[in-house]
């Protein structure tokens, strides 16, 4: 039974390609990029916002600049969605790299068509209105991305092509999987979905015997060999560090899932509660049987409207008392502010030590009082205009000196900045009445 | 009975979709996965998460990977871009979770209940410089 080879090569915008060396050794036949977060659109938005050239993940470059001498040998293609919310930026500045760099001969192509704001009669009701979105677009699958690889290119960029589509894709064209073969959809979705988040599966963020896992300064990033029936061996290059086993993989794969039984993707609704993982040792796991049903028929789709500006400041108190000194600084920071005038939307107090990260979770110190060596309080707060939400930053400095609890520690030195907010706002659109305006451009380089 | 935090029989990875968050607990055998899919309720999950959490809860079995997936909405503050939460994508979550008390049996919270903490520092005794 033939197999074919991928790997990934990027699991968020932030991400670093030094593993891709050693991937690069296990000669995966595709490298997939993924680089969108959710929270990763409204990055770019507000990128595009400032200069309309921008809106792709900008580190694509760094990440070519490792693959292209294998893409160009012709031993890889590169599919990334890192054109984000718009691809077509995305290309122009690669093939701008790639003229001086002075890399030529391969060919590139964009998926175009997720970008929803042209189509305000498609979107979801109760969506805002077009004119009022940042970006709304629609999580496409994998089928425009087999489109390209069947136009012979070397590099696909794509905007919003959900996270496992891209590797879904190569596994489509180079197995022949038709598009009604749930199983094996099912099958090529798990495997983009393991190695989509890049170290996630090879012993990052990893929450059992986390301080186990070998040579974390040389860390894995992922690979799989998937033959014809959609088994897969989920593996790591030998000379890297991380880990590859039953617990590292089952953490990803339930990693950002609702319900297992009906994982829904643009391509396939899949059913992650069939499969077996199974442990061969050496950083070996083998996992079979995932099973499918007929997509849905509607693509997600995720837009954004801005909402206000935040800003926030951390400040540190000592022992003792540093529970107490937290939450009085607080409390006559919000005061000065209200006495002012300053009209704020909404006050988050954290304080880092106590209770910042599990909130009510965390029982209450038996005593009242705790007797923390250090506490961090963190205030963060939101404002409708950026003016205010710069003026508040201007009650809270100046309780270093005028203020009663003592020993105050600017815990981040930077002066508070207002930043823009954005309310997120997720519907289902019909694939049908997207799918037309989706297409292939294809260029050579 | 013996009574354990749930730290001391699984592990969790928490992640997000907008404004919800989810946890996946893993258990290391099949006897602790039934007793956690018995008592792991979405009403206690609620009961421990307080105000951090305004919408739904529900919890998935996912029985071949002997896990249980806690799904809950309403969990980030707004969710990313939203949120004024430091965690403003629930990755500390997880081990929010893992605070539980659960009721184990006495043979298997002897076979359980002996998670070592991490050491210290990990690393101390690493090749330096490094490879």
């Amino acid at each position: 039974m033939s197999t074919v080879r991928i790997a990934g090569g990027q699991g968020f915008y932030g991400d670093a390609p030094g593993p891709l060396a050693d991937v690069l050794a296990e000669e995966p036949a595709y490298v997939c990029l993924e680089a969108l977060a959710e929270l990763t659109l409204s990055v770019l938005a507000k990128d595009r916002a400032r200069d309309e050239s921008l809106g792709y993940t900008r580190d694509l470059p760094l990440y070519l600049l490792e693959l292209m001498p294998a893409v160009l040998a012709g031993r890889t293609k590169v599919i990334t969605n890192a054109g984000g919310i718009n691809p077509v930026a995305a290309a122009r500045m690669v093939s701008q790299a790639a003229d001086r760099f002075g890399f030529s001969g391969f060919t590139v192509a964009t998926v175009l068509g997720d970008d929803l704001r042209g189509r305000p009669e498609i979107l979801p009701a109760g969506f805002p209105d077009a004119d009022a979105l940042l970006f709304a677009n629609a999580y496409l699958g994998a089928r425009p991305v087999v489109a390209a690889l069947e136009a012979g290119a070397d590099l696909v960029i794509t905007g919003r092509v959900a996270d496992a589509a891209l590797f879904l894709a190569p596994l489509v064209h180079e197995h022949g999987w038709s598009w009604d073969d749930w199983d094996r959809l099912a099958a090529g979705t798990v495997v983009g979905h393991l190695l989509e988040c890049s170290g996630q599966v090879t012993g990052g963020n990893h929450a059992g015997r986390w301080w186990d896992v070998p040579d974390p300064w040389r860390f894995a990033f992922p690979l799989a060999d998937v033959a014809s029936d959609g088994t897969a061996e989920i593996f790591k290059p030998a000379d890297a560090g991380g880990r590859v086993d039953f617990d590292t993989v089952r953490q990803q794969l339930l990693y950002e899932v609702h319900d297992p039984a009906a994982y829904l993707t643009p391509d396939v609704v899949v059913d992650m509660t069939t499969l077996t993982l199974a442990d061969l040792g050496a950083d070996r796991v083998r996992v079979s049987g995932a099973s499918g049903a007929p997509r849905t028929g509607s693509y997600k789709v995720v837009g954004a409207t801005a909402d206000g500006y935040a800003a926030e400041a951390s400040i540190a108190f000592g022992w003792p008392d540093a529970e107490a000194k937290a939450r009085a600084a607080a409390d006559i920071a919000r005061k000065r502010v209200a006495v002012a005038g300053l009209a704020v939307d909404d006050w988050h107090v954290e304080l880092f030590g106590v209770n910042a990260l599990h909130g009510p979770a965390v029982p209450l110190h038996p005593a009242g009082q705790s007797d923390l060596a250090e506490v961090v309080l963190r205030l963060a707060w939101r404002c409708a205009d950026s003016d205010t939400c710069a003026q508040v930053a201007r009650h809270i400095v100046p309780l270093g000196l005028s203020a009663p609890p003592p020993g105050l520690t600017p815990a981040n030195r930077a002066r508070p900045r207002p930043s823009t907010q954005l309310a997120l706002h997720t519907g289902l659109v019909d694939a049908a009445a997207v799918d037309p305006d989706v297409g292939v451009h294809v260029e050579e380089v | 009975m013996a009574t354990l935090r749930l730290a001391q029989v699984a592990f969790a990875r928490s992640g997000d979709k907008g404004d919800s968050a989810n946890v996946a607990l893993f258990a290391p055998d099949r006897a602790t996965y039934d007793v956690l899919a018995e008592q792991i309720t979405p009403a206690r999950v609620r009961e421990l998460m307080g105000a951090f959490v305004t919408g739904e809860i529900s919890v998935h079995p996912v029985a071949n990977v002997l896990a249980l997936n806690v799904v809950m909405r309403g969990a980030l503050g707004g969710g990313g871009p939203a949120s004024l939460r430091a965690d403003n994508l629930g990755k500390a979550l997880g081990g929010a979770l893992l605070r539980l008390p659960v009721d184990v049996p006495d043979d298997l919270a002897d076979h359980l209940g002996r998670r070592e903490p991490a050491p210290r520092d990990p690393y101390a005794e690493a090749d330096w410089p490094l490879r």
